[in-house]
């Protein structure tokens, strides 16, 4: 650790609201390369502060890769170049002296930006409102142990259920399709039991509004999983079809 | 003092919740849907009661500031969850859960409260499962445990190391399914920033939108706060960036006592600072301990690699003092002995360091087996301080991660306010002195899931249907206060950045108000502060505007708050003259340097009211240990 600090010439996404044209600004730094990425934008933000100018508008919470709030499209790779990290975990020993990187928010139709780096990611809690869950009420369930699950499909629904949400398979994806991040939620629980009563419909509903937000097609380019900070299988989209032929053929609705 | 009364139920302790589920009033299925509840904050406990209210037909409004409620920080829990299922048969039951969590309290929480909690742990199991929360297996397909500080037994339930992330899913799903049907109003990027009390009822609160601006009034029959801890205070913590009082204490503010606010943990396993430039601290989760060892060179500022220090010039000091617990031993106890140890200029080459090593392990269990349970632990280690933990051991040392003080409530999780409710870490209840590791996850989703949704009925039966509407005029001027600060804040153009004044805070808090506290430094703590906020009207220096997004004035807002805060802590810290759990006051030690508590004198809960800043009332809650006795908390 501790080794000289860097200098960097940023070029980033400046946009004052969501219905403005932005542009990128070009802002020089010097930074220590044990720093984070999202560290150095506060260092950045501070001194634009001192000088009486907008800070940068990004999102972070948790910095430790798990919140999936942050998401900066990094010299055009969503999280950086670093694969299977989120943009917070992203640190500078990463990048050399002199570089020039570029920084940009996820962009898709269904993200709309709230400001600079700052996008609106509600669409992926709509699709969840319509069927990311298992209709249990808080109590009146069986003891744990009565639901016994083979390990190795537990751990195939655990690799689904670590989806963190951020959002880059959709800003991966040239057509800014939502299917990696909805079939993780709908993979976890078509593998479960406690999935099983209502599989079909599930996958009908999330498809369905997903498709109403605005998220493009599929078209198995596999980006997503190449993007994505918790490596989550093009395996699961594979699976998500396949339930939703299935449950056209077995099911009341649609 | 008669101001507190804590509604602690008659009859043996093991009856206590079920009587009180008896005895406390409910309303009618038919007649819930005509009280509407607002729930501040989304994490386990916001989100598991938001969702179990509407389940039994309240009309629930839920507020995060975040994105999307699945943000909060109980996501970034790592190592797990307890429950006294005994599932091990290694001895557990619902007393031993109960008198661990006091114990490990060190004996300065209420009996009824905690073995409540007890109590329903094993139902948050079932309920997490049913939900289709992915807890780790065994091959035979039933659930797996592991072993935690402070416990003999293993009676954690994990996720990898995302317990967190999986709990706050499963409750987030369950939320989810009560949006979808209406019966949850979800209102995202809403800071709560003001608590609206009429006739000593709260009856509302007043919010500010983080995207646009806009202030605006809300108003139900109860409030819930579940708005985390005020572990930022220091600046350098292991919460998220976000993470901050402002409800809790606004809410203080307006009459709901504040608790033990002393009482912070200092987390044994974090990453060490890597210079001026950072801005927050990462955990790597307790469970490390139950295979890693901790240790520092017996030689003062020893240069030497890890590995050219030889067996025989390691001091395994945990193994050593607390030979029973070792490596285990509860997280006061751990921080303590590291900052010890490096006090005594034995850390990592004399700096701020001491070794997590996994090196017997690895040649005991194998590389593989080490993967399975840390995989990602380890991989986090790496992606940050660029070294790989399986060759060279991991760096650590403590850092602010929790806190169990917060405002206070009684049994019923309602504070001194009727109608304010208050539920996990922003609560001060179930964890004393000091929080066992993996009872913040069990504890927010008790409160949420098991508790709240009985004994808010108590209150609400007696409330007309009536509500207070948004246009009263305790509302209007709220609202009008709210929009004076940010005009304020904005206004005053000094020379220092909210970050700046933030940092020097948690300077002042660490070093005086932290791993130890005496009474000069206590002192000087609540002087500097004062200095500090006078100063903060002249010289801090927020920029933008108050519509749109302008991040730099959501975190004035807060750093406001902590001015506020930081200085009760150390009152708080001052008045507490005996060391217990996460308070050490280094003049109340044992020849061995153990805390020294002062049963005859603190055996009570802190609690402060507010008359204006600066200045408090304390009053007492006098706690009785019935079933557990009073003895000195030792792990030797």
């Amino acid at each position: 650790m501790s080794a000289a600090n860097i200098n960097l010439k940023l070029k980033i996404w400046r946009q004052e609201g969501p219905n403005v044209v932005g542009n990128f600004t070009d802002y020089d730094v010097e930074v220590s390369p044990d720093s984070s990425f999202l560290e150095m934008l506060d260092e950045l933000n501070n001194s634009l502060e001192k000088e009486g100018k907008d800070p940068v508008a990004f999102e972070s919470d948790c910095r430790e890769g798990i919140c999936g709030t942050c998401g900066l499209v990094i010299n055009g790779q969503p999280h950086g170049p670093v694969p299977k990290i989120a943009t917070c975990q992203l640190h500078m020993r990463n990048f050399n002296n002199g570089d020039t990187i570029w920084i940009e928010p996820f962009r898709a139709k269904a993200f709309p930006i709230i400001k600079d780096l700052m996008v609106d990611r509600a669409a992926f809690d709509d699709v969840m409102y319509a069927g990311g869950f298992v209709s249990v009420n808080t109590g009146g369930v069986p003891d744990a142990n009565e639901i016994p699950i083979q390990k190795d499909v537990a751990a195939e629904a655990f690799d689904a259920a670590a989806c963190i949400g951020c959002g880059a398979c959709v800003a991966a994806c040239k057509n800014a399709s939502a299917m990696l991040f909805v079939s993780a939620k709908v993979s976890q629980f078509s593998l479960l039991p406690q999935g099983q009563p209502e599989k079909y419909e599930r996958v009908q509903q999330m498809v369905k509004v997903m498709d109403e937000k605005g998220f493009g097609s599929c078209t198995n380019t596999y980006a997503c999983e190449a993007e994505c900070p918790k490596g989550i299988s093009v395996k699961n989209i594979s699976r998500m079809n396949r339930d939703y032929l299935v449950s056209k053929a077995v099911s009341k609705t649609v | 003092m008669a101001v507190l009364n804590s509604k602690v139920p008659d009859g043996h302790i093991s009856e206590k919740w079920t009587n009180h589920k008896f005895s406390i009033k409910l309303i009618n299925p038919a007649n819930k849907r005509k009280y509407d509840i607002i729930v501040v904050g989304t994490g386990l406990a916001g989100s598991s009661a938001a969702a179990s209210l509407a389940e039994l037909g309240y009309n629930v409004k839920a507020f995060t500031f975040h994105d999307s409620a699945r943000r909060a920080h109980s996501i970034a829990a790592q190592g797990g969850i307890n429950a006294a299922k005994n599932y091990q048969n290694d001895g557990d039951s619902v007393y031993r859960l109960f008198y661990d969590t006091v114990k490990g309290g060190d004996f300065r929480s209420r009996e009824a409260n905690v073995h409540r909690l007890a109590e329903v742990s094993n139902n948050i199991i079932d309920q997490c499962v049913a939900q289709g929360v992915p807890f780790a297996r065994e091959y035979g397909g039933l659930l797996d445990n592991r072993s935690f500080g402070g416990a003999q037994v293993s009676r954690t339930f994990y996720a990898r190391g995302q317990t967190g992330q999986q709990l706050l899913l499963g409750a987030y799903s369950a939320l989810n399914r009560q949006v979808g049907k209406g019966k949850v109003k979800m209102y995202t990027r809403k800071e709560m920033v003001e608590l609206v009390v009429v006739n000593g009822k709260a009856c509302g609160i007043i919010t500010r939108d983080l995207a646009t601006g806009e202030v605006e009034k809300h108003s139900a029959h109860a409030v819930i706060l579940a708005t985390g801890g005020y572990g930022n205070v220091y600046f350098l913590s292991t919460n998220a960036m976000n993470c901050n009082v402002t409800a809790a204490w606004r809410a203080h503010r307006k009459g709901a006592f504040f608790s033990n606010p002393c009482y912070t943990q200092i987390h044994p396993t974090c990453l060490p600072v890597h210079g001026e430039g950072q801005s927050k601290l990462t955990l790597m989760s307790e469970s490390l301990r139950n295979d890693g060892r901790v240790w520092v060179s017996k030689k003062k500022a020893d240069m030497r690699a890890p590995g050219d220090i030889p067996e025989d010039e390691r001091d395994y000091y945990l193994e050593r003092k607390y030979p029973s617990f070792g490596n285990l031993s509860p997280r006061d106890i751990s921080s303590r002995s590291a900052k010890e140890a490096v006090d005594d200029g034995r850390g990592v080459k004399g700096g701020e360091a001491v070794y997590l090593d996994f090196r017997d392990a690895i040649n005991r269990l194998g590389q593989p087996a080490i993967e399975e349970k840390y995989g990602n632990l380890f991989e986090m280690y790496e992606t940050i301080t660029g070294e790989n933990p399986y060759k060279v051991p991991m760096m650590i040392y403590p850092a602010p991660h929790y806190t169990m003080g917060g405002l206070w409530v009684d049994y019923n999780l309602m504070s001194n306010l009727p109608g304010l409710f208050v539920l996990g870490e922003a609560n001060f209840s179930d964890h004393g002195a000091n929080r066992l590791g993996a009872s913040a996850l069990m504890q927010g989703l008790a409160d949420g899931y098991f508790v709240i949704p009985y004994t808010i009925g108590d209150y609400l039966a007696s409330e007309k249907p009536e509500l207070i509407p948004t246009d009263h005029e305790q509302f209007v001027k709220e609202e009008s206060e709210i929009n004076d600060l940010v005009k304020r804040l904005l206004a005053t153009n000094g020379e220092h950045t909210v970050d700046e004044f933030h940092k020097k805070l948690g300077r002042i808090m660490w070093n005086k108000v932290g791993m130890a506290r005496n009474e000069a430094g206590l002192k000087e703590a609540i002087e500097e502060i004062k200095e500090m906020r006078d100063s903060f009207w002249d010289e801090v220096k927020v920029v933008g505007g108050a519509e749109g997004v302008n991040q730099t004035l959501e975190r004035a807002g807060r750093v406001v708050d902590y001015l506020e805060l930081g200085e009760l802590m150390a009152r708080d810290a001052l008045e507490r003259n005996e060391s217990c759990g996460g308070h050490f006051r280094e003049e109340y030690q044992t020849n061995e340097g153990e805390a020294l508590r002062d049963d005859q004198n603190y055996t009570h809960v802190s609690a402060w009211e507010f008359n204006d800043v600066g200045d408090w009332t304390h009053h007492k809650e006098d706690l009785n240990f019935e079933y557990v006795k009073l003895a000195t908390r030792s792990y030797k």
